[in-house]
């Protein structure tokens, strides 16, 4: 059924088809019409689950990591300062293992204040251990929620699903409302690998030490090291998984795509724009007007980030002149993350090759600063002439 | 992936003594009963056991006389200090491996 509505409901109506246990959520700007959505439901008695109300993020995902580890299915959702007062929590759900999915929806972090968009919040995010995955429209973020329940309850790490904020949570857009039924299908209910029980007590996520060392039941038990190169190595190995989401979603639900990169026009391309989120599809318009320039341009989303595909990737960029990384967000003090992460990719599977592309670094929309698509359109024109600076280059700063 | 349990991708143990791994050597103190004052010890009877529901190693037995495995003790102390009798005293681990050198 095709319904039109803004992307923080689908993204609602998403947690609502999977049927998810507990919400706990704090409000905040951009995503609060979606916990707002969510809690509707809760009340009405048109979604069975328990909404807990917290006073703060940090509590959020607090209750998350609660009922994660009894045994439900749990969901939360925040934005940028809020995303950073969960920091400390967060990095305890991927050490403990926890499937919980997590909508941020993308926005500007302070200081100075700023409600606006951009992806510093989730960058800023990347090395905790989640997977993060970012969605460029509606049907993206609906479908992205189902599938990431299934993936992060099938290797036991949560998710990030990123959306922009206001350009995707608050635009109304047409998109195929998934059947009860057809989710049912896709997404079987929660079956822990452990859950707490007051009639088995267990201690969780315990102090380890340097070292292994024998455990009660007398098994060698893990040390820290142990139990975080596991999570390193099934992050990795998660990217099979989400391959293997993507041919069971295609199956029951008739849409799917490369689940890691969503390439357009890049074929042919001998330069090729990369970005995360909406900036990409804004980047289709500006591909299509220089392609009636004669110029050999193409536009590559990355949708998984974390664990990174850098296979695919390096594959998709594989003879190509320049690489245009367009970014929303950098690592203070160097240049954008996902250029980094590009360049480290490149150099991993091309180097020796003796055809790296150049990476050209473009930051904008800072805090919302608006992106104009002729502004966009002329930096990639220029970026296809030639690498424009080895440092990262500022679109629409007014200095 | 899915072949190793959730115990082994986790810290995570079933509650009991030994939890945080055996003490080794490092103990400085460790709890000695007087039964003469122990209250369970003087009355013959289940009582008390303050010693056993402080104790947060789990290491003290609920018996007669309370018996504290040393495998695990941590030396910390908190029996002694809850003690309401004053039965159990902290008696430092040199005294001990002095004996132990004799032997």
């Amino acid at each position: 059924m095709h319904i039109i509505e803004n992307g923080n409901v689908a993204a609602a109506l998403g947690v609502k088809l999977c049927r998810a246990n507990v919400i706990a959520a704090y409000p905040i700007t951009p995503q609060t019409p979606l916990t707002e959505r969510l809690s509707e439901y809760v009340e009405s008695g048109e979604m069975k689950a328990e909404y807990i109300p917290v006073e703060s993020e940090h509590s959020a995902m607090a209750v998350c990591i609660a009922a994660s580890s009894a045994g439900a299915r749990a969901f939360t959702a925040t934005s940028a300062n809020g995303l950073l007062y969960m920091h400390e929590q967060i990095q305890w759900a991927s050490g403990a293992r926890l499937p919980i999915v997590m909508c941020v929806v993308n926005r500007a972090v302070g200081a100075p204040w700023n409600v606006w968009n951009d992806q510093q919040d989730s960058i800023s995010q990347r090395d905790i251990g989640w997977i993060q995955i970012y969605c460029s429209d509606h049907q993206q973020i609906i479908d992205t929620v189902i599938k990431a329940f299934w993936i992060a309850e099938k290797v036991s790490i949560p998710i990030m699903v990123c959306y922009d904020g206001y350009i995707l949570s608050h635009t109304y857009m047409p998109f195929d409302l998934p059947g009860q039924e057809e989710v049912d299908a896709f997404l079987p209910p929660f079956k822990p690998e452990y859950a707490l029980n007051p009639e088995t007590p267990a201690n969780l996520n315990t102090v380890t030490l340097p070292d292994v060392r024998l455990d009660v039941q007398g098994e060698l038990a893990h040390g820290y090291m142990e139990i975080r190169y596991l999570l390193q190595e099934e992050l990795r190995t998660t990217l099979n998984v989400a391959a293997e989401a993507e041919k069971r979603f295609a199956e029951i639900f008739g849409r799917g795509s490369d689940p890691y990169i969503e390439p357009y026009r890049c074929d042919d391309a001998d330069y090729v724009a990369v970005g995360l989120g909406s900036i990409t599809y804004q980047l289709r318009v500006c591909v299509d007007a220089l392609r009636k320039e004669g110029i050999k341009v193409g536009v590559m989303g990355v949708r998984f980030y974390r664990p990174f595909p850098d296979a695919a990737i390096a594959n998709a960029l594989k003879g190509k002149k320049g690489v245009i990384v367009f970014e929303k967000a950098l690592s203070y003090g160097y240049e954008g993350a996902l250029a980094s992460d590009l360049k480290s990719a490149l150099y991993e599977h091309l180097a020796g090759s003796g055809v790296l592309p150049f990476v050209q670094n473009f930051i904008l929309g800072i805090g919302g600063r608006e992106i104009r698509t002729d502004d966009l359109t002329q930096a990639l024109r220029t970026a296809t002439q030639g690498r424009v600076s080895t440092e990262p280059t500022w679109i629409g700063l007014k200095l | 992936m899915g072949t190793r349990n959730y115990r082994r991708k986790t810290s995570h143990s079933e509650h009991g003594p030994g939890d945080g791994g055996r003490t080794g050597s490092w103990r400085v103190e460790r709890p000695v009963f007087d039964q003469s004052l122990c209250i369970p010890c003087k009355r013959n009877k289940e009582t008390c056991f303050i010693c056993w529901l402080f104790c947060p190693e789990t290491v003290i037995s609920r018996t007669i006389p309370p018996k504290v495995d040393l495998e695990y003790c941590k030396g910390c102390g908190i029996c002694a200090e809850e003690c309401p009798t004053k039965a159990i005293t902290m008696v430092d681990e040199a005294k001990f491996s002095e004996e132990e050198d004799k032997e």
